[in-house]
């Protein structure tokens, strides 16, 4: 039951988002190229998605936990880091991930609570009219509740669909952009919380 | 109940117990003593794996015996209970699951502690996710408690409090030798038992009536002597306003509050990345979507087949429908088959409740050690590694919640959860969205943030009449009570957000442009995740 224990953590932690989509990807995601990608130097010499991803050892080295830096880079390297995330903050790539998620995601969570608040309050205030029968027994009720089941479901859907294809890789450059940008300035770019 | 029923289940209950003991020992055998592997479970599970521990941890006893008890007792109005509680995964899913896996490492605190001052943020928010773990805890360790009674029916006075204690120590077990891992595989072998037991006897249900389910309604209807009223709202919230107000407030509790809860949080650091947290928590939807679906039929299955009347005399709330149910739809009481599927559901019951503890033991663990105690101590990381601390704190969580769990072993256990889940969504939700979305946001907004919905939740149950007032009430003489409703979340969630914004307005310091920009970054691309 422990088998994972054996995977090489570097390539699994690589591999496992994109493992069962490099087939589709090419003929499902035709809209997917990230816009104005020259921004990021990192991303201007690294080329496409695909060449990287033909070199996974590379890649996984993204992953891997940092060695501790010597005391006296650990000064420079957050400054510089502060400077990569607000470069990378400013650039269009990222935007456009932004746009996408908050395009979907906010107007998707108003609809939603909105439809449960509306179910809620309409339970609560207005049982008369939830008891309609509408058709073979059931009521206005048992549709709405079942309806809530269904977009409930449905959004599922929707969602991991649409950041499947819409935001994954091209997250996936941008964080490969970071991890580049910090590497080349003495940085791994890995977050020390603590 | 005879003897055939008890036996059965303590023999399966027992199988269930030597069989997650074997799991524990199995992986504490080559426990690594790292912070990853005690809190994150090495961070390599898979999004199915964790998808069904995350359904485990979620689908406690309250939702198998209490809500399709509602559901016989009450028809309709049970129903709304397991629209909240599966609506609330959309929260998850779409503002929370995956940022809060680029962002963090293992506890709630460290996504709003990425872009604050670490100090006051971390023990504003270790103290609410304790408040919260504690209540669940106490919560379930009552259920366990008066599950005993009602499945085994013991009518000795010891038997609650030796279920109390054991099911402490067992948890405690769990967590300190099995850590995450551990707990995750108990999980998961807990949701596919609970779903399993479920889907059993929801074909049971469905054969009996030759699939037609019009049918299934309108026999449960006119069995309840509701008539159509039955299978509409407003038998059990239908009341005065206050009772209709209490409804919306505990709505707005439920689908707000999965999204604060620590141990629901935690679950997302098992796997490798946040696209795995997504597609995990897509697991987790269809599977407890699938349970509550099922639940709506053994709930009227119970009205149908075995009688308001019935389930009333067993248990007033409505706890035993399912094991009544399950009884009945084996043959009758008295027969093999009922005995057999009865002491099924009851051993299903009780390692439902057990999974749960130990998932939320690890969480609140894991706060003290990683958020409160690293904080706290002066000397920065202190004389003990952290996992040694969080080993020690699951110890003393367990004798707390053992503790008030005897206290509180005459509560409601509904109204424990729906006050965990209020206090969740007052007091953690509005701090991670605040951090996660508003540029602007400040340590003083989210130290506010958490102690502006945290204390206003609690204060208010105080004054509540659940506390005192009624003769339900946990004080039955006394009588403070101002608030009125049970549910304190219509109130204290908006001052939860009022607080944060407000903290945010007055604060001295600017907000900080670079670790906005860096959480923001890390948040929707995962760069410099762990």
């Amino acid at each position: 039951m422990d088998d994972h224990d054996e995977r090489d953590p570097g390539t699994t932690r690589l591999d496992d988002p994109w493992r069962d989509e490099t087939e589709s990807r090419d003929t499902d995601s035709g809209d997917d190229q990230l816009p104005n990608v020259p921004e990021i130097p990192a991303l201007r010499s690294r080329g496409t998605w695909e060449s990287s991803h033909e070199t996974p050892g590379a890649s996984g080295r993204i992953c891997t936990r940092p060695g501790r830096d010597g005391p006296g880079t650990a000064s420079a390297g957050a400054g510089s880091r502060e400077a990569v995330y607000l470069e990378v903050h400013r650039s269009p790539a990222f935007r456009e991930v932004r746009r996408r998620y908050r395009r979907f995601v906010l107007p998707a969570t108003v609809l939603f609570l909105g439809w449960y608040f509306a179910y809620v309050i309409t339970s609560t205030t207005a049982p008369e009219f939830m008891a309609r029968p509408v058709a073979g027994g059931l009521n206005i009720a048992f549709l709405a509740g079942l309806g809530q089941f269904a977009t409930t479901f449905l959004l599922t859907w929707a969602y991991a669909r649409h950041a499947r294809l819409r935001r994954d890789r091209a997250a996936m450059e941008l964080r490969w952009a970071v991890y580049e940008q910090n590497r080349h300035h003495g940085d791994t770019g890995q977050e020390q919380v603590r | 109940m005879t003897g055939d029923h008890r036996s059965l289940a303590l023999l399966l209950f027992g199988l269930f117990v030597a069989a997650t003991l074997a799991i524990t020992t199995l992986v504490s055998r080559r426990r690594r003593g790292s912070p990853e592997e005690f809190y994150a479970g090495g961070r390599l599970f898979s999004p199915m794996e964790n998808g069904f521990a995350i359904a485990g941890d979620y689908m406690s006893a309250a939702s198998f015996l209490g809500i399709s008890g509602l559901i016989a007792l009450y028809g309709y109005d049970g129903m709304l209970y397991s629209v909240g509680f599966l609506v609330a995964w959309l929260v998850v899913l779409l503002l929370v699951a995956e940022l809060v896996r680029n962002c963090g490492r293992f506890t709630l605190a460290d996504v709003v502690a990425a872009r604050m001052r670490e100090r006051p943020v971390r023990i504003a928010a270790g103290v609410s996710a304790v408040t919260v773990c504690v209540l669940y805890l106490v919560a379930q360790m009552v259920g366990a408690g008066s599950l005993v009674v009602l499945l085994l029916g013991g009518s000795s006075a010891t038997a609650p409090t030796w279920t109390v204690i054991g099911v402490g120590a067992l948890m405690v077990v769990y967590v300190v030798f099995g850590g995450m891992r551990a707990t995750t595989w108990i999980q998961i072998v807990k949701a596919v038992l609970l779903l399993s037991g479920a889907v059993l006897l929801t074909a049971f249900v469905l054969v009996r009536f030759r699939g037609d389910l019009g049918a299934l309604l309108g026999t449960a209807a006119e069995r309840s002597g509701h008539g159509a009223a039955f299978l509409a709202p407003g038998l059990k919230y239908g009341g005065d306003w206050r009772s209709r107000l209490d409804f919306i407030s505990l709505g707005l509790a439920l689908v707000l509050g999965t999204a604060g809860l620590p141990h629901i949080l935690s679950r997302f650091y098992t796997v490798p990345t946040a696209r795995a947290a997504r597609r995990s928590v897509v697991w987790s939807i269809g599977l407890i979507g699938s349970f509550y679906l099922m639940t709506i039929v053994l709930g009227f299955g119970a009205a149908a087949l075995v009688g308001q009347q019935a389930v009333r005399e067993s248990n007033p709330a409505g706890n035993t429908a399912v094991p009544l149910l399950a009884a009945d739809l084996g043959g009758g009481p008295g027969s093999t088959g009922g005995a057999v599927l009865f002491g099924v559901v009851a051993a299903v019951a009780f390692a439902t409740i057990l999974a749960v503890v130990a998932g939320i033991t690890l969480a609140s663990s894991a706060s003290v050690a990683h958020d409160l105690y690293a904080s706290l101590s002066r000397s920065g990381a202190g004389r003990f590694s952290e996992v040694t601390v969080a080993r020690t704190a699951s110890v003393g969580i367990g004798i707390v919640a053992i503790g008030l769990g005897l206290l509180a072993r005459n509560q409601n256990v509904a109204f424990l959860v729906g006050l965990a889940f209020a206090v969740a969504a007052s007091a953690n939700l509005p701090v991670l969205l605040y951090t996660l979305f508003w540029r602007r946001f400040t340590t003083r907004g989210a130290v506010w943030a958490v102690y502006g919905g945290l204390v206003p939740a609690v204060v208010l149950v105080l004054l509540s009449p659940v506390v005192s007032g009624s003769p339900g009430s946990l004080f039955p003489q006394a009588d403070f009570h101002l608030f009125p409703l049970e549910n304190p979340g219509l109130v204290s969630v908006p001052l939860g957000f009022l607080a944060g914004w407000l903290g945010t307005c007055l604060s001295e310091d600017e907000p900080d442009e670079a670790k906005h920009a860096e959480t923001e970054v890390r948040a929707l691309t995962g760069a410099g995740a762990v």
